[in-house]
């Protein structure tokens, strides 16, 4: 049942082309000390921003591939033959008739400035290693919104940025969190102030356009007291011949009460390897919320945690891998319970399409001296062809005798009398299959913002198109 | 021309051969009915028609309006105007019944072509009305949990919204209460008309007291072994299908 020819190629059309680069600033190929100065140079970074890469990149040397449990895949990556930062300035411009034409036309054919004028609050987009687009709202930016890239953020609003930038996700916490520390650039910075709750989502968008680069985003986002906050996120490059890095940062804090809610599309091209360290601290009646879509990337190792650190606490992840040829979607979720009465949510689909694998890691931590704690998790496995994979890997530890814990799992195939069935109904073996997958996946995706529903649909038809001949 | 034409046809699944040359015309505008013991290939039959992968046609013809259909895909042959009611139809999980027939009649559509919601929807009330279908069965996943006759109700509203030129029922009343039994053949007969032309197949006779056939043909071992008039259908309920069963002709047991 399987085509020769990929099914992301197809899919991937959307986001498959790229202009001649036009960098000014370039690192180099391969990371050493001076890399990490080359970037602290030119971004003009504070000093103790400098000592900081330069203690990341000594642990990110001492950190060995997490191999003795993930994919050996990682193994192809190899450092010394990628680009650590590439630019053509370092400030982003806050109207889109400056952005230079090449970067906005590349947008442009991705429906950015499109969107923002349909229903976004603010939009950032990164090309490469540094925003060239920033712009919030007025009427958002006058309610004390700050929508900035990390750059800005960590030098405008020390006070904020520094109090949070690293303390949800340390360092040390795996390799590639340590190297992002190490050669961090563009992303996110956002603040709500307390109270205030943001109608219209924020958006980042990050395009890879060069081949041998890395691209590696920090984004922090804080939601002060009782705030509320949607941030959505959308990645593409075009499909080059070698491997290309992501390798991303995200730390979200939501302070008492407050609503924090993480959306990602994740379609980057068939040679990128996505590893990314998501997490966010949930304080005293406080949420947040990841929603996590996979559809792009050779490899893709990213695990959204939540600690619930206040009373009261919620953490959910809802999240849907597609796997395809040649894909492996190693997803998963991490819900750390630190307070009583914390209540966490994990909803994870996966599915898989020819040789492609669908791997999910959970991680639930409930320990003894906490009360009414509870989590659920769901996850279901779908699998397209005989070739295809899944594997399920939960990690549950609940402790204590007032917690409960809820875990289900199931793995269908899509059967051939059915897919019969529905061509009796007259669709073609693509659409049947395309159907009984958007059924499979339908009671997350209505969920989810209205917009990204129907991006996801789309995606998950042209993914089936490619999948069956 | 105008007629479901099957002639000589033969069917193998793996090794055993389930239709030993079976032929049947049924032309638009008639009812024929098939009858047959258990394991005579009836369901089998059916589902050549339509197209099963499993089966493999080793001889014989089928023509749909004088077209060999043979050599079609299964949705090639639903889009020209076949249909087949499933004797177990498949659940497809997530999927409502609304967003599932709205694919199906969309697949039916010229290319460019988008379907007018209002419309779709107040046909789709219309014959859920008269198979009285709550309205709440639109947001229901496709034979999701559903009973035995709500499945069965269900494929022929699908009969009703896709109006083929063709229709095969397959076993349609298995599964039926007398009350269901009446509701399915009144949604049958409403589709009765010159330009279609439907196959019943069925263990009993009790289906053929509502939807009344002009033909009675009776299946046995692979093979139409008799036909006539409606009255066969009575005979055959007083008599069984005992004496047609040739014993010792054919080794194997067929599967239906």
């Amino acid at each position: 049942m399987v085509k020769e020819v990929s099914p992301l190629e197809i899919e991937r059309n959307v986001g498959n082309f790229a202009y001649p680069e036009t960098h000014t600033h370039d690192a180099g190929v391969g990371l050493t000390e001076k890399t990490i100065h080359y970037i602290s140079d030119i971004k003009d970074d504070p000093d103790w921003v400098r000592e900081f890469r330069l203690n990341a990149y000594k642990t990110f040397l001492s950190k060995p591939m997490p191999t003795h449990w993930a994919s050996r895949d990682l193994e192809a990556i190899v450092f010394d033959n990628i680009r650590y930062y590439l630019s053509a300035g370092t400030q982003p411009k806050r109207n889109w008739e400056d952005v230079p034409d090449d970067v906005k036309r590349t947008f442009e054919r991705l429906g950015i400035p499109e969107q923002e004028r349909k229903f976004l609050a603010g939009v950032e987009a990164q090309f490469d290693s540094e925003a060239v687009y920033s712009n919030i709202k007025k009427a958002v930016g006058e309610q004390g919104v700050i929508f900035v890239g990390s750059a800005e953020g960590l030098k405008n609003h020390p006070e904020i940025f520094r109090k949070w930038f690293g303390k949800v996700i340390p360092t040390g916490d795996n390799k590639f969190s340590a190297l992002n520390s190490a050669v961090f650039s563009g992303g996110s910075f956002i603040y709500v102030p307390p109270g205030v709750k943001v109608k219209h989502p924020l958006q980042a968008y990050f395009r890879i356009n060069a081949e041998n680069f890395g691209q590696f985003e920090r984004t922090l986002i804080i939601c002060d007291e009782g705030s509320e906050l949607t941030y959505m996120e959308g990645c593409t490059a075009p499909k080059f011949n070698t491997a290309t890095l992501h390798s991303a940062v995200v730390e979200l804090v939501a302070l008492k009460g407050a609503k924090l809610q993480y959306i990602t599309v994740q379609n980057w091209s068939a040679n990128v390897f996505n590893l990314v360290t998501k997490r966010g601290i949930a304080h005293e009646d406080a949420e947040v919320k990841w929603i996590d879509c996979n559809i792009g990337s050779r490899l893709t190792m990213k695990y959204p945690g939540v600690i619930m650190k206040g009373r009261r606490a919620r953490g959910e992840v809802l999240s849907i891998a597609l796997a395809g040829d040649g894909q492996h979607q190693d997803t998963g979720a991490k819900m750390v319970h630190a307070a009583d009465e914390t209540t966490s949510n994990i909803i994870s689909k996966s599915i898989s399409i020819g040789k492609g694998r669908a791997t999910y890691r959970g991680l639930v931590h409930i320990p003894k001296h906490l009360k009414n704690c509870k989590n659920n998790t769901e996850c279901d496995a779908l699998l397209i062809n005989a070739t295809s994979r899944t594997d399920t890997y939960p990690a549950i530890t609940v402790r204590g005798t007032g917690n409960s814990v809820q875990h289900e799992a199931s793995v269908s195939q899509v059967s051939a009398e059915q897919i019969f069935y529905m061509q009796q109904r007259g669709l073609t073996e693509a659409q049947a299959m395309s159907l009984s997958v958007n059924g499979f996946v339908n009671d997350l995706v209505r969920q989810f913002p209205m917009e990204y529903s129907v991006e996801l649909k789309r995606l998950i038809e042209l993914e089936m198109e490619g999948s069956v001949g | 021309m105008n007629k479901l034409s099957i002639s000589n046809l033969r069917v193998v699944i793996g090794e055993q051969e389930i239709i030993r040359g079976l032929s049947l015309a049924v032309p638009k505008g008639e009812v024929h009915a098939i009858m047959g013991p258990n394991g005579s290939g009836k369901s089998t039959l059916a589902k050549v028609l339509a197209g099963h992968p499993d089966y493999k046609v080793t001889s014989g013809e089928v023509l749909m309006d004088g077209e060999d259909i043979l050599a079609l895909a299964p949705d090639e042959r639903a889009r020209k105007g076949l249909f087949l009611a499933f004797q177990y139809p498949s659940e497809i999980p997530g999927v409502t019944i609304a967003n599932f027939l709205r694919a199906a009649v969309q697949a039916r559509l010229p290319e460019g072509e988008e379907l007018e919601a209002t419309d779709y929807y107040a046909r789709l009330y219309e014959k859920m009305d008269l198979l009285e279908m709550d309205r709440s069965f639109t947001s229901r996943s496709v034979n999701e949990g559903f009973s035995g006759g709500e499945k069965k109700r269900n494929e022929i509203l699908q009969l009703a919204m896709l109006e083929p030129k063709y229709a095969v029922l397959d076993e349609t009343d298995s599964g039926l209460d007398i009350d269901a039994l009446k509701v399915v053949s009144h949604g049958v007969n409403s589709m009765r008309g010159p330009d279609r032309g439907i196959l019943v197949i069925t263990h009993y006779q009790r289906l053929l007291d509502y939807i009344v056939p002009d033909h009675v043909h009776v299946m046995v071992q692979g093979r139409i072994v008799r036909s006539g008039g409606k009255e066969l259908a009575l005979e055959l309920e007083e008599k069984g299908y005992e004496s047609y069963e040739v014993k010792g002709e054919v080794g194997e047991p067929a599967l239906a």
